[in-house]
């Protein structure tokens, strides 16, 4: 089973995966782009369970455990965030972030 | 005599329904006023008969107590305290005090203020009587202090008068100032004796060492003596006592001659089982006594205003009573106290006769001859100039040379000396006044008139008294002496010596007041010997510069040390307090740029927050590296 792919690769991938993510999500103007790239970071962190899980701790589940949890957590939040969004939106006309700077002092 | 009692509580009670009934009608006030001091003076005058009677009463008082309150370690009563020396004050006080209302009838005709003033007499006196009648300390303060307020309103009745709003003030906080140290005293005896009970004091305190030590003692009776210092004018506060001059007049002579001041020679003496028992503390007072009566006396001599010759003298008087508690002689000391109320409650009146006959010309230099148009005011006075002089038969020879006697007995020669030289101060300074006030030419400016028989009447019955009042103590008649003591009576034996040397003294001061203010028709040797003395003329004129020593301190060292604590507070205190509020405002401003609302600002904080704890944690730490990452080698 996949023969020469070793944990490094995961990690990296996971690692650039995060880091695109990141990256979009702090540069990003749009709040929906900005949520695909949060969206992005939770699944480079899922990558990184299961595959620590395969190499680290091989025949449980903790991993993948946890990165169901974190894909149930993450379905949640997209579902508040987007209804926040959508409020925000009805409300100003706009998703752009640099707008949404009302909470400040 | 078991009503005593009563005696306070009747000029209470016309106090209370002249402020609030009768006070639209000044006739009716002055009427209940009165009638209700008249009835007062018969039941002191009852109880008086009744101890003065009784043989029981040499040995033990009459005492009442009721339970007022109480806690763990202090029970507090009031009652009533009858022994010979309060049955005489309340016979004395009550005297004076109808007097004195009813020559107020006459003197304040026409005041707009005629009920008030009736009110407040009445009030005084019930305070007055109340502080006699006190079985223990702490009701006596009460009423101490009471008096001290009616003192204060009366000096500032002329309230429209910016001198009398000021001498008011004087006492009070003269007064207050002393009343701190005796409050002080009385708090010390509380403790340690565990009561304010005059009767359980005196049976404890001759056993004090069971509580105390001897130095204790010496504190608690020179605070306790601050007060009586305070009341009855003593040196070294005596300021207030002149100046209370400015009161009217029938006040002067009821608070500020016979009864008010002598409130503290009155604490002393019921608190003289305190005194005898530590030295030093008789020795104060008696020294602060004579001290007090020669430089009194001297002022005395410098003053122009009829008043204040008067208000120096009594504070000198005062000081005679202080000397003669001093030397242990309680008989003498309230015997003068007894006489010089007579005598001095009759010049205040009789001065209070010519200020009313003169439209309130006060100056002595601008009276004279007012004997031949005020005959009845004229004659009365020059009784009591003879009473307070010492002239045999007269009240003031007895109730002096009894004084004089006991302090030459007791060994006490200094005082002995000052006090005759004071004895010839009297003479003169009196003597002066009335030389210059009563006889010699008439001056055509003035107009005097003979006032109401209101005011004759008890300048008539005080004569009487000033005249006779001595004669229950002269040595051939020693009733005083068997009645009025502490410890034990005792006779001193007739020193003929001491009598003729006061009344020579007495004589001596009245003829050269006689040389220098009435033969001497230009008054030029008086005038002469002023200059040749001018400097020290000057300090006694000024009453050597006590009041404005005073004045100097308040202004220069109370003052500044405020100003000084003033600016610390302004600049130190506020600058601390404010500083802290500055500081976090600033703060505030600056750091809430921080904030811009925007999340991707704050994303990429936390990110890069992150990012340089692990940095540095990978570099410090070689144990939390392998923590960090996550156990990878």
């Amino acid at each position: 089973m996949l023969m020469g792919v070793s944990a490094v690769h995961f990690v990296l991938l996971s690692a650039a995966l995060f880091g695109i993510g990141l990256f979009g999500a702090l540069v990003k103007k749009n709040a929906i782009s900005v949520l695909i790239c949060i969206e992005l970071m939770l699944n480079a962190v899922n990558i990184n369970l299961v595959a620590f899980n395969k190499y680290v701790t091989p025949g449980t589940f903790i991993g993948q455990l946890f990165a169901i949890f974190i894909i149930t957590v993450a379905a949640a939040e997209v579902g508040v965030a987007l209804a926040i969004i959508i409020a925000i939106f009805r409300h100003r006309l706009s998703v752009n972030l640099d707008d949404f700077d009302w909470l400040k002092w | 005599m078991h009503h005593a009692w009563l005696v306070p509580l009747l000029p209470a009670l016309s106090f209370l329904v002249i402020v609030f009934i009768t006070r639209p009608r000044p006739k009716l006030s002055a009427a209940v006023s009165i009638a209700c001091m008249l009835g007062s003076f018969a039941l002191a005058a009852l109880a008086a008969y009744g101890v003065f009677t009784d043989n029981h009463f040499q040995h033990r008082p009459l005492i009442y107590d009721v339970h007022w309150f109480g806690m763990q370690g202090l029970n507090v009563d009031v009652g009533i305290y009858l022994d010979p020396s309060s049955a005489m004050m309340i016979f004395m006080v009550t005297m004076v005090a109808s007097l004195v209302q009813i020559y107020s009838t006459g003197y304040m005709k026409g005041d707009p203020g005629y009920p008030v003033f009736f009110s407040y007499l009445s009030l005084f006196a019930a305070a007055m009587l109340g502080l006699i009648l006190s079985s223990n300390l702490l009701q006596m303060f009460i009423f101490w202090e009471l008096v001290g307020l009616c003192s204060y309103l009366l000096i500032g009745f002329y309230s429209h008068k910016i001198s009398a709003r000021e001498a008011a003030k004087k006492a009070f906080i003269t007064c207050r100032v002393a009343d701190f140290a005796l409050l002080l005293g009385m708090l010390a005896i509380q403790i340690i004796f565990g009561t304010l009970n005059l009767d359980e004091l005196s049976e404890i305190m001759p056993h004090f060492e069971n509580y105390t030590t001897a130095g204790m003692m010496t504190l608690i009776a020179v605070l306790v003596f601050i007060g009586p210092v305070g009341k009855s004018g003593q040196f070294p506060l005596h300021v207030w006592l002149p100046d209370a001059m400015e009161g009217p007049t029938p006040v002067s002579a009821l608070i500020h001659a016979a009864t008010m001041v002598v409130a503290g020679v009155y604490l002393v003496g019921r608190t003289m089982f305190l005194f005898t028992e530590v030295e030093p503390a008789m020795h104060l007072v008696a020294v602060t006594g004579a001290f007090t009566a020669f430089f009194a006396a001297t002022i005395a001599i410098t003053q122009r205003e009829i008043k204040r010759i008067l208000a120096y003298s009594t504070v000198s008087q005062l000081g005679y009573m202080m000397l003669a508690l001093g030397v242990g002689s309680l008989t003498a000391s309230f015997f003068h106290l007894w006489t010089h109320a007579f005598f001095k409650a009759l010049m205040f009146l009789g001065a209070g006769s010519v200020l009313h006959a003169l439209h309130h010309k006060a100056d002595v230099w601008e009276m004279g001859g007012l004997i031949k148009k005020m005959p009845v005011t004229g004659w009365t006075f020059v009784v009591g100039g003879l009473a307070i002089a010492g002239i045999p038969p007269f009240a003031g020879f007895w109730s002096k040379d009894e004084i004089l006697l006991a302090t030459f007995l007791e060994g006490h020669y200094v005082l002995f000396a000052l006090a005759s030289c004071t004895a010839f101060l009297t003479a003169f300074y009196i003597w002066r006044m009335i030389f210059l006030a009563f006889f010699g030419a008439e001056k055509p400016e003035n107009h005097p008139h003979e006032s109401p028989g209101s005011m004759t009447g008890p300048l008539l019955v005080l004569a009487v008294m000033a005249t006779a009042a001595g004669l229950i103590g002269t040595p051939g008649n020693p009733l005083w002496q068997n009645w009025i003591f502490f410890g034990h009576p005792h006779h001193g034996e007739p020193n003929i010596p001491i009598m003729l040397i006061s009344t020579a003294l007495a004589a001596a001061g009245i003829g050269l007041a006689y040389l220098l203010y009435l033969k001497d028709k230009d008054k030029a040797n008086a005038r002469a010997l002023a200059g040749m003395f001018r400097p020290v003329y000057k300090l006694i004129y000024n009453k050597y510069y006590v009041d404005e020593l005073y004045l100097w301190f308040n202004r220069k060292i109370v003052d500044g040390s405020a100003r000084m604590t003033y600016l610390f507070d302004i600049y130190v205190v506020d600058g601390i307090v404010n500083g802290v509020g500055a500081v976090t405002k600033g703060l505030g401003q600056n750091l809430r740029c921080v904030q811009t609302g925007k999340m991707q600002t704050y994303a990429l904080v936390f990110f890069l927050a992150v990012l340089v704890i692990t940095v540095a944690l990978a570099f410090t730490d070689s144990s939390s590296t392998a923590l960090v990452m996550g156990g990878a080698k």
